[in-house]
């Protein structure tokens, strides 16, 4: 009986699988099956020279968890960064997003182009290098010493109590990428007639407005950007290399991303990386599922 | 924020002392165009005329993002709205694998394309960036506010699935399409390739660029030329996407 009804069924919405059939095949082979050889790797001794890998069962996960003392370094500043930056970066994409969008046509294009331009400029990050620099001729030392504030150049990169704070600063700076104008765009999408219909139910001021009518209808916007910025904030690791270069002092910068490169692409221990890669996964998965549970409870998605 | 910009602008009209000056200065004291016309002396003297890469990398942009725009929308739609077997099965193995961050995917699908023939041709660079879920995630979440009584009222007249994704749902999410392309347009405008395509025809607009301007230390006022030079095209296609994004004004009716 069930089976007769799946086929009914199969055959009603038969065009449904025609639309999703060429994305999901690439999908399936580009995206989804690497992913699924890499589950497999982290569970061999795969080090990229010897074939066919040999299995080790759940050694590489064993040896992280156990014997592994910079991966618990790198587990704990991946967190820091994430609670700090996720969240921070989220709001401020949101908040910017809906104060540019009360702003007039002219001055709201030109502040969009502002806010999105560290992610066009890309690996133009090295800016910040140039402001950091650790000598007395790096513009923030120079500041710092005309002012009389200090009396010697800070090693501003180097020292391991201002790095993760350098960080911190740099990728917020950066953070207003998709999620940025995801919200831009769905703010466009909401219909005059629902603040008409807001303020006839008595929606005072803006920031009534904000929560009770703008954000419970953005539902689809706040889940793709809650996406975007997770995965974002566990994944800082580019910027802490060419910045800081690696590794880093006393691995006070050392984040999952650039130890998963560390094994990946270095000292080429790919089912170790591979294993290291899932933890992560992992990590995000369970911030994901939390996060998206408390936006639907918020706003309709 | 445009501090980047001023600050690759101003580098690139620096002569080479003033980029090696010590102590480094932000602002440029003698601005010469130097830099973009060695640029151009060094892209001429390649064996494989240089417009053969900007050729490359225009063909790859455009292509790549039609494609996206097109299978990620057309593939959105059906997650979207109907609520067929498998559908929410496919689609958190499509939100799962957005949350997978981690290089370690690019040994394995490498390996896959290399099994296919698939290295030194554009399939390798196109169909991962087609098939990245970004876009089918984005696009299908607007589309879940498309109001079903539109659809159905579109049905009543006789249009059939295809009809309705192109004349109902598509305009209806034109602020998320937008912003689709110009995410896409900037990654693959970017995209080096240089771990698919060796052959040097192939070759796209950054890696050549980078080719000739990393080559050695008297070339670094070249390199800050290509670095502004590559960075227009993105600008241009933001001001003008986006432009129309803010245009397209909220109608009632859109949302249930």
């Amino acid at each position: 009986m069930k089976k007769r009804e799946l086929r009914k069924d199969l055959k009603k919405y038969r065009l449904c699988y025609v639309m999703i059939a060429p994305y999901m095949l690439l999908f399936i082979f580009f995206v989804l099956v690497p992913i699924l050889i890499s589950f497999v790797f982290s569970f061999t001794d795969f080090n990229m020279v010897e074939f066919p890998p040999r299995f080790n069962g759940m050694n590489n996960y064993i040896r992280i968890f156990l014997e592994d003392d910079d991966f618990l370094i790198a587990i704990r500043n991946t967190l820091t960064l994430a609670v700090i930056i996720g969240p921070v970066s989220y709001f401020a994409c949101l908040i910017m997003a809906w104060f540019i969008n009360e702003l007039g046509p002219a001055l709201r294009a030109f502040l969009t182009f502002c806010f999105y331009a560290p992610t066009i400029s890309g690996s133009l990050f090295v800016m910040w290098a140039f402001l950091f620099s650790g000598d007395q001729y790096g513009m923030l030392n120079s500041a710092l010493m005309t002012l009389g504030i200090s009396d010697e150049p800070q090693q501003w990169l180097t020292n391991t109590q201002t790095m993760l704070p350098i960080v911190i600063i740099v990728q917020i700076w950066m953070s207003f990428g998709s999620s940025f104008l995801s919200f831009i765009a769905g703010l466009q999408g909401i219909p005059r007639s629902l603040y008409e219909a807001g303020s006839i139910d008595g929606v005072r001021n803006r920031w009534q407005e904000l929560f009770y009518l703008t954000l419970p209808s953005m539902g689809p916007q706040l889940l793709f950007g809650a996406v975007m910025q997770i995965a974002a904030a566990f994944s800082i690791g580019s910027t802490i290399t060419s910045l800081m270069g690696y590794p880093t002092t006393d691995n006070a910068a050392l984040t999952m991303l650039t130890y998963i490169n560390d094994y990946g692409s270095m000292r080429y221990e790919m089912g170790y990386a591979c294993a290291l890669c899932f933890i992560l996964f992992a990590m995000i998965t369970i911030v994901h599922v939390v996060v998206e549970r408390i936006i639907k409870k918020y706003a309709s998605a | 924020m445009l501090l980047p910009f001023v600050y690759a602008i101003l580098q690139s009209l620096k002569p080479l002392e003033e980029i090696f000056a010590y102590p480094p200065r932000f602002f440029v004291t003698n601005p010469s165009f130097d830099n973009y016309q060695m640029l151009s002396t060094l892209t001429d003297s390649l064996w494989v005329p240089f417009s053969r890469s900007v050729l490359n990398t225009v063909f790859v942009t455009v292509v790549g993002t039609i494609l996206t725009i097109v299978l990620s929308s057309m593939a959105a739609f059906p997650f979207a709205k109907y609520n067929f077997p498998g559908s929410k099965f496919m689609f958190q193995l499509i939100t799962r694998a957005l949350l997978f961050v981690g290089p370690v995917t690019q040994l394995p699908r490498y390996l896959l394309m290399a099994k296919c023939g698939m290295i030194n041709t554009y399939f390798a660079l196109l169909g991962p960036a087609i098939a990245a879920p970004m876009g089918l995630f984005l696009l299908k979440n607007f589309m879940g506010q498309i109001s079903t009584s539109m659809m159905e009222a579109a049905e009543l007249d006789g249009a059939g699935m295809f009809g309705i994704w192109w004349r109902i749902v598509l305009p209806n999410v034109k602020p998320a399409i937008l912003t689709l392309v110009i995410l896409c347009f900037q990654s693959l405008w970017n995209l080096t390739g240089t771990s698919v395509i060796f052959d040097e025809k192939l070759k796209l607009l950054p890696t050549i660029l980078e080719q000739v301007s990393t080559s050695g230390i008297a070339y670094s006022g070249a390199a800050a030329a290509a670095s502004v030079i590559l960075m227009i095209p993105p600008i241009l296609v933001f001001i003008i996407v986006q432009s129309r994004v803010l245009e397209t004004m909220a109608f009632a009716g859109i949302k249930e």
